[in-house]
């Protein structure tokens, strides 16, 4: 197979993934979500290039075998799009649905925090086990570390 | 085309068009749940055939659209595959029942929903598709059914808190789904093919650090889809917001995915003859910071959840062992570990149905007042631990075993195995103090009666307890029959390490009415129809596979 790298490809390839896993890391929902759009974007240009450099389109007795561009490539991308643009759209009524529900689309980071503060709203039934929430909640302060340290 | 290859495509199609069917007959929800049982059912069987003819004749392979091996897509049951589609779709099954008996599609309301049991069939189209598939593009679509399907399943009736989490695990779900499709172009790009079995031997034929950086995106890919620390942060954090029985069958099935995706392409693709230093210390962390996440934990969700993570170390162990019993050890772990993680979610959606909160400092006395609950949560809890007689323990020695042999990086990782058993049986031991001994606590108010989680309610339905005991049963069963199961998983052990079978069974086929066809189903007089009615069944499968078949 040819394995020549067209040098440009290669450029946009680096600045879509870079733009894509930059806006990924950004706190509001709708970047996140153009962040995904972008990184797709990148994925399949990447399926795209895997084939090796255009040639004419794979039509039996149309060229000689060696003049045609590689036709699985672009099949899997495709497939790939179409995945992707699903899934953009599940993402996007989320955002949505999540703005409906929270008025705002930034992504809550302090998990543990937020869970403990959830769960205390509720009414008195809760005052039983203050003493026992206390005692847990050290531990839980301790994880929510852990899962923040996870996720950077 | 045999019958039996046949059958290999039925796991895949049955339940897409049962999710099909489901969605025809929309609103009529007894229809609904009649076809999703007997749809899974069957899919049971199926896969108890698929099973027993693997292990008695090798791998099964049906070549869709009757595409050869490495230019079409093939679907490939051998018996590790098998196995695990064998044990899934049982959980599958039970996990089902016990959902319809919650009511979790129609919430207790009059208007059911429609969307429930359509998607949970898709769920369980992908998860068997990834069993199946012999392809890696094939593996990714597989992937996005079935994580297509649990975006759905984990937002449904969203509340704050739900979006939150189903956010956050959509969004990690998409991002390792595109880094997937990354390692398939970096794949092609680098052999000219997305067949595993082809590209077992192309792989061999490119440079060692190449080889590297293909072999470590793919273990971070499916890393991500298995939980592996450090890239499990998003489990705890998003799998006990969901419904019980969505999360067991997540716990249950979903990971044991990405683990078997490991499994796969890293013995079929990657093979090595010592054990994988990485791999082996990613399982040492996974273990340990799995233990001591759970050990930590107050909600019972959440420690469950921890425990998930910490015992895909274990999967993860016997893999990097590297050895013919190291991979038996990851298989017969893997088939025990879907049963009891599934077994134990659900019977904590029937401790919180009752206690009306997941906190395990608020729970108390429950081997009083429901002593069937003990019962059902102490054997899994017991299993899931790893103590004699129980499955649990048998996978273990299995892992400990192929261990010991294999070298003193192996043998101090086994160390770890074992601390990460005594914390395991540590926390559920804590769980059995707060929750089922102690003085017993009234149930809490349902704080959110129109929520699918009726909580607060000694009442609970009859099918959730099937559901969940018979899953227990299972686990039992396992354990009674270790000596044939195990024996299975040695054969199983042994095929993915040699690789032999697999790759001869997909690139060189076998004529359809060859010594390998199982005798009465390949005779000349009825392989005629039977084979027409194949190729009818695998005309629909390759009309969703035509965009990505040459």
């Amino acid at each position: 197979m040819n394995m020549t790298i067209n040098l440009s490809m290669a450029l946009v390839l680096a600045v879509l993934y870079s733009v894509g896993f930059y806006l990924l890391m950004q706190r509001s929902l709708m970047r996140i979500l153009i962040g995904i759009v972008v990184l797709g974007h990148g994925a399949n240009l990447l399926l795209q290039l895997a084939g090796g450099p255009p040639g004419r389109a794979p039509i039996l007795d149309t060229a000689g075998l060696s003049e045609f561009t590689d036709p699985l490539p672009q099949a899997l991308a495709l497939t790939a799009i179409v995945i992707t643009f699903a899934l953009t759209t599940y993402l996007l009524a989320l955002g949505y649905r999540s703005w409906v529900l929270v008025g705002h689309d930034e992504v809550q980071d302090d998990v543990e925090d937020r869970r403990i503060a959830a769960r205390q709203k509720p009414d008195g039934a809760m005052e039983e086990g203050t003493a026992a929430e206390t005692e847990s909640s050290p531990e839980d302060t301790a994880d929510s570390h852990e899962l923040e340290e996870g996720r950077k | 085309m045999t019958l039996l290859q046949a059958l290999v495509a039925f796991p895949v199609l049955l339940p897409m068009l049962g999710a099909a069917a489901s969605v025809i007959v929309g609103r009529r929800a007894s229809l609904q749940r009649v076809i999703g049982v007997v749809t899974l059912a069957t899919v049971c069987v199926v896969a108890g055939i698929l099973l027993v003819s693997a292990d008695r004749h090798g791998p099964v392979v049906a070549e869709l659209g009757g595409w050869p091996a490495p230019m079409g897509i093939v679907l490939v049951a051998d018996r590790m595959s098998a196995l695990l589609l064998l044990i899934s779709a049982l959980v599958t099954l039970a996990v089902l029942v016990y959902a319809i008996d919650q009511r979790i599609s129609d919430y207790g309301r009059e208007t059911a929903s429609t969307t429930f049991h359509p998607i949970f069939l898709l769920l369980s189209t992908g998860v068997s598709l990834a069993y199946l598939t012999g392809d890696l593009f094939t593996l990714f679509v597989a992937f996005e059914i079935m994580l297509a399907s649990s975006y759905v399943l984990i937002t449904r009736r969203t509340s704050a808190s739900r979006i939150r989490s189903g956010m956050t695990y959509v969004i990690v779900s998409l991002t390792s789904s595109l880094l997937f499709l990354t390692a398939v172009g970096f794949v092609y790009a680098a052999t000219g093919t997305v067949n595993l079995a082809d590209l077992a031997g192309r792989m061999e034929l490119l440079p060692d650090g190449l080889q590297a950086v293909l072999a470590l995106v793919l273990v971070v890919v499916f890393g991500i889809k298995a939980a592996i620390v450090p890239l499990h942060f998003w489990l705890p954090d998003s799998y006990p917001n969901a419904p019980a029985p969505v999360t067991a069958l997540f716990a249950g099935l979903l990971t044991k995915v990405g683990i078997y995706a490991l499994l796969r392409t890293q013995t079929l693709v990657f093979p090595q003859d010592d054990p994988s230093m990485l791999l082996l210390v990613i399982a040492a962390l996974t273990m340990v910071v799995g233990a001591l996440g759970a050990v930590a934990q107050d909600d019972l969700n959440r420690l469950l959840s921890f425990l998930l993570v910490s015992h895909i170390g274990f999967m993860l162990f016997g893999l990097a062992v590297w050895t013919p019993e190291g991979i038996a050890g990851t298989a017969l772990y893997v088939v025990h570990h879907i049963t009891v993680q599934a077994t134990l979610f659900l019977v904590s959606g029937l401790i919180t149905r009752r206690t009306g909160t997941v906190s395990i400092s608020q729970m108390g006395g429950l081997a009083q007042t429901a002593p069937h609950l003990a019962v059902l949560f102490a054997i899994p809890a017991i299993t899931l631990a790893g103590l004699p007689p129980t499955s649990g323990f048998v996978a273990k020695l299995a892992l400990l075993q192929a261990g010991a042999g294999a070298g003193l990086a192996s043998e101090i990782v086994a160390a770890f195995v074992v601390v990460a058993s005594l914390l395991t049986l540590y926390a559920v031991a804590r769980v059995w103090v707060r929750v089922f001994w102690g003085t017993p606590k009234e149930p809490l108010v349902d704080n959110d009666p129109n929520d699918e989680l009726v909580v607060g309610t000694a009442r609970s339905a009859r099918g959730m307890y099937v559901g969940a005991s018979s899953l227990v049963v299972v686990s039992i069963v396992i354990a009674l029959f270790a000596g044939p199961l195990s024996a299975v998983t040695a054969r199983a052990g042994d095929d993915l390490h040699s690789r032999e079978a697999y790759r001869g069974a997909v690139l060189e086929p076998a004529p359809p009415d060859g010594a390998t066809a199982a005798p009465g189903t390949g005779g000349p007089d009825t392989a005629e129809p039977e084979g027409a009615a194949a190729g009818e069944a695998l005309g629909a499968s390759a009309g969703d596979a035509a965009e990505v078949a040459p």
